[in-house]
């Protein structure tokens, strides 16, 4: 479903990504898995076209997203939930939702859509009018993703979902992510805390300054000890 | 005394409704960009330049009655669509090569900008028109013909309302409230509020940011022509620098409303007009702009942001 390959990015002068590759099949969850500054925001961003590679390629279902600009990434069925969570302040929860369905028109499916994130995170209902700016730390994550699902993605990109939050709510997160991607919605995961990620996730990757060094299944990451001394503290 | 008041109200109302027009061109741009567009008096100067050449070219002050309107009508919907161009046009020239560069270069250059559109006021000021005075004199005062009725509604009083001073105050309230329902109601005021908060994050929701600084120039300048027209028809005169003065109150109004809020464009607009109109009756003509910029001063240490502006704190 999508391919990256071989792709470098650069901010200025200084490198960012090397030679990275890899790959999600569809109906997968992947995650990247790596300690900060390794790349993993930037490799999203080259995903969702807020940066363009320097050198490689990007495509996704067979289309080189090189030339396509960010705001018609997203229609071609990617929606990136950015890290820190980016919810616009100063409008509703609701009117953050709505602008995750900002590329569709059908308002029967918006409003079924709706309807389905205050499922998915009642909360959020309950707050519907309400700025965003005011909801606390899990709340905002949890409008990042919903106003990510509003735009019904076939492949959803979320970067740190879990970044600051008790634990208790990044169980509820993943919980999301999972029955998510039962319903067929393909995910890739950045993630800092490697255990949650690796646990739920069928395969994963390890970046480390901006290059690709392991990758295998989410159990066999887990059980190597290299991934166990760097990234899950044993 | 209280007719007095109320005379200098009404003439504060109406300049106020023209300092709002304007005012909202600076506090959009600067929502959007967080960048002053300094060269924003003069686009609503050059349009009422525009405005001039139309009235002399179509021979208006020989017309009269419907004629008259749809002539008029035609001239304010034309000098709109002109402000709107001219404005657009000097974002895609100017200032959009320079969208990544450090916040001085575009600022900077609006200040550039502002001084060539001032001189080309000056190249306009000498068209050889008989509305323009024959050209003899570039840089003098135009004087824009009394189109508008000056009938006094308010019939024997000593008070006057002009039908002029209702239909500047009714035309700009009805543009001002279809900015408002853009804003609020429309996929355009949706995808301009949600760029002015996080550009960055508003492209991954599929909004093409590019575009949307380009249609808020393009709105921006419309104002500007619009206001020129309503201006030039009720003080009747036009001159190069009248973008530079006007423009700088109207500035001063965005930043008193808190810049990059928009109805605190339209109530600091409206404030500075009142103000103004006040401050020359009871204080002194001379004294304006010590007056007007000392309040600005005083509102600014009070209140930072300005009237409205956002001071909502948010969690990080």
């Amino acid at each position: 479903m999508l391919v990256v390959d071989s792709v470098s990015a650069h901010y200025g002068a200084i490198a960012a990504l090397h030679d990275v590759s890899l790959q999600v099949d569809a109906g997968e969850i992947v995650t990247l898995i790596g300690a900060n500054g390794a790349g993993k925001t930037t490799t999203l961003a080259c995903i969702s076209g807020l940066h363009k590679p320097r050198t490689g390629r990007v495509t996704f279902e067979g289309k080189d997203l090189g030339p396509v600009p960010a705001h018609d990434i997203v229609r071609l069925g990617i929606a990136h939930c950015p890290e820190g969570r980016r919810v616009f302040p100063r409008l509703t929860v609701a009117e953050n939702l709505d602008l995750g369905a900002y590329i569709r028109s059908d308002k029967d499916g918006i409003a079924a859509d709706f309807q389905r994130v205050y499922d998915l995170f009642p909360v959020l209902g309950q707050r519907k009018t309400q700025l965003a700016g005011t909801l606390s730390g899990g709340e905002q994550q949890m409008l990042a993703v919903g106003r990510a699902l509003m735009a019904r993605p076939r492949l959803l990109l979320l970067d740190e979902p879990s970044l600051g939050l008790a634990p208790l709510i990044v169980e509820t997160i993943f919980k999301v992510v999972v029955a998510l991607n039962q319903q067929g919605t393909t995910v890739l995961l950045v993630e800092q805390n490697a255990r949650m990620a690796l646990k739920h996730a069928h395969r994963g990757y390890v970046l480390e300054t901006g290059s690709v060094t392991m990758q295998g299944s989410g159990a066999q990451l887990l059980a190597d000890p290299r991934v166990q001394a760097a990234y899950l503290g044993e | 005394m209280f007719e007095t008041i109320a005379q200098q109200l009404l003439l504060g109302l109406t300049n106020g409704m023209v300092f709002a027009l304007v005012a909202l061109g600076y506090t959009m741009v600067y929502g959007i960009l967080e960048f002053i567009n300094f060269a924003h008096g003069d686009v609503f100067m050059l349009s009422a330049f525009f405005a001039l050449t139309l009235v002399g070219a179509w021979g208006v002050p020989g017309l009269d009655g419907a004629t008259l309107a749809g002539v008029l009508l035609a001239i304010v919907a034309l000098t709109t669509v002109f402000g709107a161009g001219v404005n657009w046009s000097v974002d895609r020239l100017v200032y959009k090569p320079l969208r990544k560069a450090p916040k001085l270069a575009p600022l900077v250059s609006a200040i550039g900008v502002s001084f060539v559109l001032q001189n080309v006021g000056l190249v306009w000021g000498a068209a050889k028109m008989e509305v323009f005075g024959g050209g003899g004199q570039p840089a003098a005062p135009k004087s824009f013909p009394a189109l508008l009725p000056t009938t006094n509604l308010l019939g024997g009083s000593s008070l006057t309302l002009q039908v002029k001073d209702v239909l500047v105050i009714a035309a700009s309230l009805t543009v001002m409230a279809g900015l408002y329902v853009l804003v609020t109601r429309t996929k355009l005021g949706k995808a301009m509020r949600a760029t002015a908060q996080d550009p960055q994050t508003a492209r991954l929701m599929g909004i093409d940011v590019d575009a949307v600084i380009g249609a808020t120039f393009l709105i921006g300048g419309g104002l500007a022509g619009f206001a020129a027209v309503v201006y030039a028809l009720y003080i009747n005169t036009v001159y190069y620098q009248m973008g530079y003065q006007n423009g700088l109150y109207a500035f001063t109004a965005a930043v008193v409303g808190g810049i990059g809020n928009i109805p605190g464009a339209v109530l600091g607009g409206l404030l500075l007009g009142l103000v103004r109109a006040l401050s020359d009756q009871f204080i002194g003509a001379q004294w304006q702009p010590a007056v007007l910029f000392g309040i600005l001063i005083l509102i600014l240490v009070f209140r930072p942001a300005g009237l409205l502006g956002s001071t909502a704190r948010e969690k990080v």
